[in-house]
């Protein structure tokens, strides 16, 4: 595998047709290094969700060039960018979880994508990283007893448990305290180093922005400033 | 029960979890679908029950070939008559080694001011034993004596436990057509569809007890074949020697399985029952659809954007469909059988539970919850991971 996780290359995404056809993304360049952690920021609308989405293979690719982990998504068919998505870990900022299982099968999921497995193993493997996270003692407790934090925690391990290649994030520290966020993104850096796993985070949080490798803003759709940090 | 499920299943029995995690939803989708159960088994048990009544009164009869007019002729009581001339020629046959006429015709019993029940009267000839059931052949000899009777012990609506001890030494006396007869044995029929009981009763006792009817004209010819005669073979080639149109030749069970048909399928009882039918599989299907395609979308789309296909969905749906089929099957089948219990008690028609029906409904129970399942698919799979951000 190449140093670069993501290519974006002169993207353009348009929602509608017709008259009422919009365009939210206009010539979106974009490199994204295997093992980084890049924040994507940018006010209501300015188009970084829309190209969260793009490069996380949930939308099609209408114009330009989005390669992933070698994989050229332009005019790829939704079997192709299923089975990207099989490499890719998800967190959302409303977690997701699954009403009807337990923070231990809601993270067990994430294992199961990949086949059948032996169901016990699939549980040992969700209960060590949600004993990393602090949440050994909930293991069993349904999304609805849980915090919002717990939650946000165990939408952390689903998606971090199948040892993705690049991690999605929207908002992933919103529901959380301080200490618990830093320590959240504090280990998505730590995969990066240890198993070169990518993350892509949208985010409002200001106190996570220092440890970015990186920070991209984005306005009307277009990328404003591309700052690396280090 | 998860664990199991899982080891199953080789994952997550999400399906059952699902179902699970709304203990009020499941237990209302499960009434939803016993209900169906009951609507279909009701329905399959009255068409059932119509055509084990069309069969029993045939049952008495054992001949090797039956011979009717082709008018209303689909079934065995209400059959326009014949000429006796037919059982003549056809006694020319070779192979036909003996016949009887069998005439038919009803009356009603009346039981009190408004009750009543219409009894089918068959009138034999004593001495044509060989043409009927076994355990009848001693019973019709006593038919010999005048103005008596073999009187069904299962007639609806009528008390018959006076007749029970009825014998020739000791006849049971009652009137019917305005004459007095003696009950001299007893048979059990039981009513039907068209009937509430039947009454064997000699020939002679039947013209005078309906003087309109003639011996030349029978309602059915029942004739004995030569053993190792083909019925069929015989039944071609005495259509032969009668002028065209004028019979219809038929063993038992070929009349038994026509009338049958006919009763199914082209008398307004039978095709309510079809439609009963249809209309509580649409009802199982409503039910179990509004459980399956229930509110979890998001959380469907969430498992999209996580990379699993759309046989894992399926997967799912098949998992709650089954699950709501193989537990909703079992109450409705434990009401159907209370139902059929109570509607035999209440108006003796032959209805009971069959090991072929239950399975029957059982499968087509899974089958309506997999198709509501498929339906519910089209919904889930309007499921958009993008729009979970």
């Amino acid at each position: 595998m190449s140093d670069v996780a993501i290519t974006v290359s002169g993207l353009d995404h348009y929602f509608g047709e017709g008259d009422a056809r919009k365009q939210a993304l206009f010539d979106v360049n974009l490199e994204v290094g295997s093992g980084s952690l890049t924040i994507l920021m940018g006010p209501s609308g300015s188009g970084k969700t829309t190209l969260l989405t793009l490069m996380g293979c949930l939308r099609e690719v209408h114009a330009g060039s989005v390669r992933l982990l070698d994989q050229e998504l332009f005019e790829s068919d939704e079997i192709t960018r299923i089975d990207m998505r099989r490499r890719l870990g998800f967190i959302f900022q409303a977690h997701n979880l699954h009403d009807s299982l337990t923070a231990r099968q809601n993270v067990m999921i994430g294992l199961q994508v990949h086949g059948r497995g032996d169901p016990a193993r699939h549980g040992e493997a969700a209960d060590h990283l949600l004993d990393l996270l602090g949440l050994g003692e909930r293991l069993d407790y349904l999304p609805g007893n849980l915090s919002g934090g717990q939650k946000q925690r165990v939408a952390i391990a689903r998606a971090l448990v199948s040892n993705p290649n690049i991690i999605f994030a929207d908002e992933p520290t919103a529901a959380l305290d301080k200490v618990s966020g830093l320590a959240a993104v504090q280990l998505f850096k730590d995969l990066g180093r240890a198993r070169g796993t990518t993350t892509v985070m949208v985010t409002h949080d200001p106190r996570i922005l220092d440890l970015a490798d990186r920070v991209v803003t984005l306005e009307d759709g277009r990328v404003v400033m591309d700052r690396i940090q280090t | 029960m998860t664990a199991f499920l899982s080891r199953l299943l080789g994952r997550l029995p999400i399906g059952y979890l699902q179902l699970t995690h709304h203990p009020g939803r499941l237990l209302a989708a499960l009434a939803g679908v016993a209900f169906a159960n009951v609507l279909v088994f009701v329905q399959l048990g009255l068409a059932g029950s119509m055509a084990e009544s069309v069969a029993i009164p045939y049952r008495l009869f054992q001949p090797d070939l039956l011979i009717v007019s082709p008018a209303e002729s689909e079934t065995l009581s209400d059959a326009s008559t014949l000429p006796r001339q037919r059982l003549f020629q056809a006694l020319v046959h070779p192979d036909v080694t003996d016949g009887t006429p069998i005439y038919m015709s009803r009356s009603t019993w009346l039981s009190g001011q408004e009750a009543s029940s219409s009894i089918q009267f068959f009138g034999v000839m004593p001495d044509a034993g060989e043409f009927f059931h076994d355990a009848l052949a001693a019973p019709l000899i006593r038919l010999s004596l005048s103005d008596t009777a073999l009187v069904d012990t299962l007639t609806r609506f009528v008390d018959m436990r006076s007749f029970a001890a009825a014998h020739s030494e000791a006849p049971v006396p009652f009137e019917m057509q305005n004459r007095q007869l003696g009950a001299v044995g007893t048979v059990s029929i039981g009513g039907g569809f068209g009937g509430d009981g039947v009454f064997l009763i000699s020939d002679q006792t039947f013209f005078r007890m309906f003087p309109q009817r003639s011996s030349a004209t029978p309602s059915h010819i029942l004739l004995a074949l030569a053993p190792g005669a083909d019925p069929g073979r015989v039944a071609a080639e005495l259509a032969q020697l009668y002028p065209p149109d004028t019979v219809r030749i038929r063993t038992v069970t070929e009349a038994t399985d026509q009338e049958v048909r006919y009763q199914m399928t082209e008398r307004p009882t039978g095709l309510i029952f079809a439609f009963g039918v249809v209309i509580g599989i649409v009802v199982g299907i409503v039910i179990a659809y509004q459980v399956l395609s229930a509110d979890h979308i998001r959380e469907y789309a969430t498992f999209k954007a996580m990379g699993f296909r759309q046989s894992f969905f399926v997967g799912i749906i098949l998992e709650e469909a089954i699950i709501l089929a193989a537990i909703g099957f079992w109450p409705g089948l434990a009401f159907s059988q209370l139902f059929y219990h109570s509607l035999a008690y209440l108006t003796n028609i032959p209805i009971f539970m069959t090991p072929e029906r239950a399975v029957a409904v059982l499968i087509g129970t899974i089958i309506a919850c997999s198709v509501s399942g498929i339906l519910a698919m089209r919904k889930l799979a309007a499921a958009e991971p993008a729009d979970l951000f």
